[in-house]
């Protein structure tokens, strides 16, 4: 709305760059607990390296690879892909209400190839309407640190002593903790729900016929009862939403 | 070869799900269920990922259920991702030294 637009591309971009790349070394170590994930599936480097520059999504990643492991129908990935994935329509659905409505169509593509959790974080900070090229400079020194990572965690994952195999594969679950533990000691419906979500999962793995159902299911059928249930139980205000973000 | 195929299904679904809204929708989300259940859905399944799979990650049951108290720890006082991520993998490695 107010942010001088013209001649402006390259100095947004190098703060999109700036901002980008302590993102780039977080997502390293966690994409390299992934490709340690992704190497006990059977994915090779190349296909890890791909499947992270096409998807950047740690969960998603996740239980994707966990379903392949699982050699599940596409049909599941897809499904278990979309409900991983669930909150990118939010976080996209919130960028779309702070986009100049004149901006073109190919900047609201390639702004939205990798909205996450890091990149919306920093992107929704700064005031008035997106700048794309913010977003670029931001895909630009964090992307290609979550491919490699993920790709040199399958290879150096073999080379590695086991100890170190086992600490760098708690990374993943300390990057989950990161995301939502602080709104979960600010709010507490979703402290309640992350406490709700470790009983039930912790529950699922250990009664009988649940505990068979692959864990990438089991992940899809508890998020979806639980989250719909606490919706149900306590829907929140419009204006929380936003301010929330 | 299949691989290749599951890459295809994530990535096109991952990034669909992402463009479609910035595209298509220019209005708020309206309903207030679905505005809710979607605000709900990352911290439930990130929950439900991380325990008990945590204990079964690492090579001690112990040094997984350390890691879990102390990422919550550090990510409650506020520290960033990269910070929590590693002083989860430098706990398992300390604990291991005398456990394994």
């Amino acid at each position: 709305m107010h942010a001088p637009r013209l001649g402006s591309h390259r100095q947004v971009l190098s703060q999109g760059m700036r901002d980008g790349f302590p993102i780039g070394l977080g997502y390293l170590a966690v994409s390299f607990s992934l490709g340690i994930t992704a190497r006990n599936a059977g994915i090779t480097p190349i296909q890890g390296f791909l499947m992270s520059l096409l998807c950047n999504a740690s969960a998603g990643e996740y239980v994707g690879i966990t379903l392949i492991a699982a050699s599940a129908s596409f049909i599941e990935v897809a499904l278990a892909t979309i409900v991983t994935n669930l909150r990118y329509i939010l976080m996209s659905c919130a960028m779309s209400q702070r986009m100049d409505p004149k901006l073109p169509l190919h900047h609201r593509i390639l702004v939205g190839y990798d909205i996450n959790d890091e990149v919306f974080g920093i992107t929704i900070a700064r005031p008035g309407n997106l700048d794309p090229w913010y977003s670029y400079g931001a895909f630009a020194t964090s992307v290609p640190f979550w491919a490699t990572g993920t790709a040199l965690g399958i290879v150096a994952g073999n080379l590695l002593p086991l100890r170190l195999v086992s600490a760098f594969s708690v990374a993943l679950y300390g990057m989950f903790l990161a995301v939502i533990i602080p709104p979960a000691r600010k709010d507490k419906v979703v402290l309640l729900l992350v406490l709700m979500g470790f009983a039930a999962s912790f529950v699922g793995s250990l009664i009988p016929f649940f505990s068979q159902i692959a864990e990438g299911t089991r992940t899809i059928i508890l998020t979806i009862v639980i989250s719909a249930l606490a919706a149900f139980i306590f829907p929140r205000k419009q204006e929380e939403e936003v301010a929330a973000e | 070869m299949k691989n290749y195929l599951y890459i295809l299904v994530m990535g096109i679904v991952t990034i669909t799900i992402r463009i479609l809204p910035l595209t298509l929708i220019r209005k708020q989300v309206k309903n207030r269920f679905l505005q809710s259940f979607l605000y709900y859905v990352p911290y439930v399944t990130l929950a439900v990922m991380t325990f008990p799979a945590i204990i079964h990650a690492t090579q001690s049951k112990i040094s997984g259920i350390v890691a879990l108290v102390v990422g919550t720890i550090a990510a409650w006082l506020g520290f960033d991702l990269f910070k929590v991520a590693v002083s989860c993998c430098g706990i398992v490695l300390i604990l291991e030294l005398f456990l394994v």
